[in-house]
């Protein structure tokens, strides 16, 4: 199993009266959850109450699977002043994430087996929900030579990727598809073409002419993303392409798909509630790879997201110190954390307001794992327990109360969104539980 | 006004406000004393992360004329090249207890970002290729020193836009006075998006009779690096401001300083056309009448300035 499971305490716990959204199931409606031992045992109305079980009401709630995040940076090992282990994924349960994918892109790279070994080795202690862990597709991110990825395979990588990076040579991207096929494990591409790209630090447009500020056009990306999809349906590889951000990429893909090329892949909740005017005060929480780009690109990416061309969101989690981020943009590195406001985000900016449904949303936000093999959790009995329980009436500044990262380099921050996780069950135990949370009885 | 961060947070009236007191002081340096006590007791740092010798000696004469202390930082051969992050070395040397801040820096945004970390007024001289906003004042008032007003002008910014934050600073200015502006320059020197600034784009010079004034922009030598052009030679052959192409009739201005042979032509540059030492001299004056604006006249309710949150 190439899901790193922390040991926790089984969960007994019934969830009475909350609104049940599981799309994947057909329901949408008030129900009683039942989880003993950490494994949903009923999900009906009048359930029988387990002896000694936690009753938690539900009432004016919503119960969810708990979502899965196929893209975060949890920064082990070498830069655990920005996060760690134990600080990334307290944020996934807080954000209601039962499961998590860390990017190699570290220092040392998850690039061998011995650094993978040693990172789900720290994950088994330190870890708040299950972590899987993805190895570089080339050493030191270098898009040179390949790893060793049949072995990396076997030590436990859930696929590959050089992450922060494209795989510039299509040569060497070319390799590494024809070699799935004995190694196994999906290809996560960042696509960007970096002579296109240049010096750029945010979407090339109206914005970046006026501020003065290099520009990274949208070509950069969807040039790369229509080259990889030909490279794997010529190859008939499997290829995974991570967050998405303009309109021709979304083409791209769609004529892919429409090809036959299996492709998937994901959008963050920062390119589908944000656009390049975000830049405007050179806010550098508003830098990040790919850049916030136009409201067009945005629509693009919302239609592309119902419409199934894009699989799945992803929060790109890209944690970064205080001191690092308090620098001129030019200056600042790229990323934005996401876990702990991902569904809120979504939720507000585009659920609210009838942009999305929510059911929609709940599908996109819990199938991230499914290219990589992690089944996307459900509410019915026999399951293992991964739950969300949210207020989606509830309101809050984001940033108000600090944050589970280690780091606050939030591009929502400062924002009232509604949808508080309350509960996040993950692998059976409970993961997150609101300060304030009421416990009925126990 | 609290600080000069950039041409975008001006309106019309502060921009002629600020020129009318330049003129005011423009007497100041035909005096045999050429000195006011306007800011007598005050201190004045010059932080310059870039090297300038015009803008930086300007700014030093601007605050020197109005009896302001004046001390210099550059930022080579400081803890600067130790490592030491902006944020840090503005904290340091808010322990000097400065009144006013000139700052310059190769990044966008830096001097608004200053601002925040320190109680001084902050004039930014230039924050990398986004604002030079005292040289877009300099350039207004030498033009309304020249042909009176700016309104119904239609001035041409020729050259390099893509990495000129003066280009950016006077296409906001000079519209902001009333002036209809074109700019124009290689394909691969214009910023995509540029129009919603509001200016015109051209690509050749063919059109050049229409413009009133002329404002050629340095052709930068290090951009041959990234081969925006392919020779010094074809550009001058496509956009050179020369005695052919310039009309009697048209102004000549330039930032300084000058490439002559590739922007320029030597004969257009000595042309009675050419403004540009009187560019250099009202660079003094305008300088002056900004530091007074941030230290003598603040805080009297003229449009403050306020930060974009943290």
């Amino acid at each position: 199993m190439t899901l790193v499971r922390p040991d926790a305490r089984a969960a007994t716990l019934v969830v009475r009266g909350a609104h049940v959204v599981d799309p994947r199931e057909g329901v949408e409606r008030v129900l009683d959850v039942v989880v003993e031992d950490g494994r949903i045992t009923a999900v009906g109305k009048g359930v029988t109450v387990p002896e000694g079980a936690e009753v938690v009401d539900g009432a004016g709630r919503h119960l969810m699977p708990a979502f899965v995040d196929p893209h975060v940076h949890l920064r082990v090992p070498g830069q655990e002043h920005k996060e760690d282990l134990e600080t990334g994924t307290r944020a996934a349960a807080a954000g209601g994430f039962c499961a998590v994918v860390a990017m190699p892109n570290t220092e040392p790279v998850v690039d061998s087996a011995p650094v993978l070994r040693a990172l789900r080795d720290a994950a088994e202690r330190d870890a708040r929900v299950p972590v899987a862990f993805m190895a570089s597709i080339t050493r030191g991110l270098r898009g040179a030579e390949l790893t060793e990825m049949a072995e990396l395979r076997s030590e436990g990588a859930i696929g590959f990727t050089d992450d922060g990076k494209p795989v510039v040579a299509a040569g060497v991207l070319r390799k590494a598809l024809q070699y799935q096929r004995l190694a196994g494990g999906l290809l996560a591409l960042h696509e960007e073409d970096p002579s296109l790209s240049g010096r750029g630090a945010m979407h090339e447009g109206e914005v970046s002419a006026l501020l003065g500020v290099a520009g990274i056009p949208s070509v950069s990306e969807s040039t790369m993303v229509a080259r990889d999809c030909a490279l794997a349906g010529y190859e008939g590889a499997r290829i995974h392409l991570q967050h998405l951000s303009c309109a021709e990429s979304v083409d791209a893909v769609a004529a892919a798909k429409d090809r036959g090329v299996q492709v998937s892949c994901e959008v963050s909740p920062h390119h589908l509630c944000l656009t390049d005017e975000a830049v405007r005060g050179l806010d550098t929480r508003m830098k990040m790879n790919p850049p916030l780009r136009t409201e067009a690109d945005r629509q693009a990416l919302i239609d592309g997201l119902r419409s199934g061309v894009i699989d799945c969101i992803a929060t790109d989690h890209a944690p970064h110190a205080r001191d690092e981020k308090e620098v001129p943009f030019e200056q600042a590195p790229m990323g934005t954390t996401g876990l702990e406001t991902a569904f809120a985000a979504v939720y507000t900016h585009l659920v609210e307001p009838g942009v999305l449904d929510l059911g929609l949303v709940v599908d996109r936000m819990t199938s991230g794992g499914e290219p990589l093999g992690i089944p996307a959790p459900r509410v019915r009995p026999g399951e293992e327990a991964n739950l969300v329980l949210a207020d989606l009436g509830a309101e809050w500044e984001v940033g108000e109360h600090g944050y589970e990262s280690r780091s606050e380099n939030c591009c929502f921050a400062g924002q009232r969104l509604r949808g508080r996780v309350l509960l996040t069950i993950a692998a059976g135990a409970v993961a997150y539980r609101e300060r304030a949370f009421a416990v009925v009885r126990a | 006004m609290r600080h000069l961060l950039s041409i975008e947070d001006l309106d019309r009236a502060a921009i002629e406000r600020i020129c009318d007191r330049a003129a005011s002081f423009a007497e100041v340096a035909d005096r045999e004393i050429k000195k006011v006590p306007a800011l007598r007791g005050r201190t004045v740092l010059n932080l310059f992360y870039e090297a300038s010798t015009r803008t930086r000696s300007s700014f030093e004469l601007a605050a020197k004329r109005l009896s302001a202390d004046v001390v210099n930082f550059a930022a080579s051969g400081s803890s600067v090249e130790k490592g030491e992050s902006l944020k840090d070395t503005v904290l340091t040397l808010n322990a000097h207890k400065p009144d006013a801040i000139v700052i310059r820096t190769p990044w966008a945004g830096a001097a608004a970002l200053v601002a925040k970390w320190t109680p001084a007024a902050i004039v930014n001289a230039g924050d990398g290729k986004h604002e030079h906003p005292t040289q877009a004042l300099l350039d207004v008032h030498t033009l309304r020193q020249r042909v009176g007003g700016l309104d119904g002008l239609n001035i041409w910014i020729v050259g390099d836009v893509l990495h000129s934050r003066v280009a950016r600073s006077n296409i906001l200015a000079f519209q902001k006075m009333g002036a209809q502006v074109t700019v124009c320059g290689p394909p691969t020197l214009i910023p995509r998006g540029v129009e919603a600034l509001g200016c015109d784009v051209r690509f050749t010079l063919d059109d050049l009779p229409e413009a009133d004034v002329v404002y050629a922009l340095r052709m930068q030598h290090e951009r041959m690096d990234d081969a925006f052009v392919p020779t010094l030679r074809e550009y001058a052959n496509e956009y050179q401001i020369n005695g052919r192409r310039l009309h009697p009739r048209q102004v000549l201005m330039h930032p300084g300083p000058v490439n002559r042979g590739v922007e320029l032509s030597g004969e257009v540059v000595d042309s009675p056309q050419a403004v540009i030492t009187a560019q250099v001299e009202a660079g003094v004056v305008v300088r002056m009448a900004v530091l007074y604006e941030v230290l003598a006249s603040a805080r009297t309710g003229e449009p403050v300035h306020e930060p974009a949150p943290a």
